[in-house]
């Protein structure tokens, strides 16, 4: 490798890192503003114009607020937790395509950190390691509702994961790769062969099943036990305060942030969009308008995400438990066996 | 039994059919409601710079008036505090002294005229009861501050300014 390659490398990683920590932080905004038009209310709008500055306020306050780790509690662990939780959320951009490749001069570059052929298992690994920043922290802080929190999103995370997990096997058995390059090059365009080429169109119900699974696997709204206020006091962060309490809810985003990438990228063509190649363009204009495509993609399932939030009310627990076992994994394995079924039929 | 009243309702439970069951369409008209409301105009007033417009009979902070002349009505009669039923009104009564004509329309006037606002209801007494014409409730709204004796309002914030100036 040379040594371009690897500066080239290293900016791109650095962009990418900014552009998570940047949507995290106006994911706060947005969320504020859309619950505000949600409810028929204003929102923010008292820092700067329209709020924008509103997301720095709030960080500024974090950064100001008394640091307090509690006397029992492990103080290792306890800051471990958070820090955890923020690393994990942080590392799963890596294999996400954000768009094709641009060329400068003699230089290809392709808008991905890296391209590993398992990068689907990857950011499964990622997602699971993220249950431990939860779970540390909750266990930590020496605190029964803390702890209770801690179990609950341990619990929901590890039985939506399997779930989820199906529901991808089917998707992985149209694509046969693992790479999340070629899942994307794969949907090439928007239209061939008489059919769509976006994987929702093939697999709507492992779709389906992925969505309410990413909704657990980031604990939002209807499936926000691991947090919720009325039963938990706080949940797995009641004990936090100040910037750890910050990179938690900090974590929750560039993970709301990281899933709505990989939603974009697995069903919906991620960088691609229709006529991309009909509009007489160049190869790098196609490209930048392939990571805006991909940031509007990216962008509506953040707002979807919050949506949702103010239109369902949350699940009781065994209800979750109910709808993760009982319903989601048979219906993942029947998604599995129709995909087999019709792929052998069609071949 | 029978009910007497006709207002009892049956209240039906069937069991869920199949689509009520699969949770999805309730899920689906419930995004298209909160999406009504996305794009709604919100009801919002922001508060300091927009003010929500009071009803006729608002009764606000009191106001000692002046008559025409702009001499103080108020000739420290009691009959305000005695009406009060929140205990709210104090004040001492004065003599007008010679050369004072101008400042006070009768002989007797309110040296202190105090009205305690944590205290006052805002039932507007006073007002039915004041045979001068000289207090009024027909303020803003009584604004927030830090310490109870700064609630007790005197005539520096009650009468009303001067004409001339």
């Amino acid at each position: 490798m040379e040594l371009a390659d690897i500066i080239i490398k290293f900016v791109l990683i650095v962009i990418i890192f900014a552009i998570s920590l940047v949507v995290a932080m106006y994911s706060t905004y947005a969320e504020r503003k859309v619950a505000a038009f949600f409810q028929d209310r204003i929102g923010p709008n008292r820092a700067g114009p329209w709020g924008i500055l509103q997301p720095l306020a709030d960080g500024g306050k974090m950064f100001l607020k008394e640091e307090i780790i509690p006397t029992n509690a492990s103080a290792f662990l306890f800051i471990a937790g958070p820090s955890l939780a923020i690393l994990t959320a942080c590392i799963g951009s890596a294999v996400i395509p954000w768009g094709q490749h641009l060329t400068i001069g003699s230089h290809v570059i392709d808008l991905q950190v890296t391209d590993i052929n398992v990068g689907v298992l990857y950011i499964f690994g990622v997602v699971s390691l993220g249950v431990y920043g939860v779970m540390i922290g909750g266990w930590a802080s020496n605190n029964k509702y803390s702890l209770l929190g801690a179990i609950r999103a341990a619990s929901q995370n590890i039985s939506y994961e399997i779930s989820m997990g199906l529901s991808i096997i089917a998707l992985l058995m149209l694509t046969g790769t693992l790479s999340l390059r070629e899942i994307a090059e794969q949907q090439h365009g928007f239209w061939s062969h008489g059919w769509f080429t976006w994987n929702v169109f093939r697999q709507p119900l492992g779709f389906l099943i992925f969505i309410v699974c990413a909704f657990a696997e980031t604990n939002r709204t209807p499936f926000d036990l691991p947090e919720c206020e009325t039963e938990l006091v706080g949940g797995y962060h009641t004990e936090y305060s100040s910037m750890k309490l910050g990179f938690y809810l900090f974590a929750e985003y560039i993970n709301m942030f990281i899933s709505s990438a990989v939603m974009a990228t697995l069903y919906f063509g991620g960088y691609n969009f229709p006529f991309m190649h009909h509009l007489g363009l160049t190869e790098n204009w196609v490209t930048i308008l392939g990571v805006i495509a991909l940031f509007a993609k990216i962008i509506f399932f953040i707002f979807f995400f919050m949506w949702v939030r103010w239109t369902i009310p949350r699940f009781r627990y065994d209800q979750l438990m109910d709808l993760g076992w009982k319903i989601l994994i048979p219906l993942a394995i029947a998604n599995i066996v129709l995909t087999g079924v019709i792929g052998t039929i069609f071949k | 039994m029978e009910s007497l009243s006709n207002k009892k309702k049956l209240i039906e439970s069937k069991p869920l059919n199949f689509w009520e069951r699969a949770y999805l369409p309730a899920i689906l008209s419930g995004l298209s409601i909160t999406m009504k409301h996305f794009f709604r105009k919100p009801v919002t007033i922001s508060y300091p710079e927009e003010k929500r417009e009071f009803s006729e009979n608002f009764r606000g902070m009191h106001s000692l008036k002046r008559d025409e002349n702009g001499k103080e009505r108020c000739t420290a009669c009691g009959l305000c505090a005695l009406s009060c039923p929140a205990e709210a009104i104090t004040m001492i009564a004065a003599e007008r002294q010679k050369g004072e004509e101008h400042l006070y329309r009768e002989e007797k006037y309110a040296a202190v005229y105090e009205i305690n606002m944590l205290r006052c209801i805002f039932c507007g007494l006073c007002e039915e009861a004041c045979p001068k014409e000289a207090i009024y409730l027909d303020g803003d709204i009584v604004p927030a501050d830090y310490l109870r004796k700064d609630f007790i309002y005197g005539k520096d914030k009650l009468v009303e300014a001067p004409l001339n100036q």
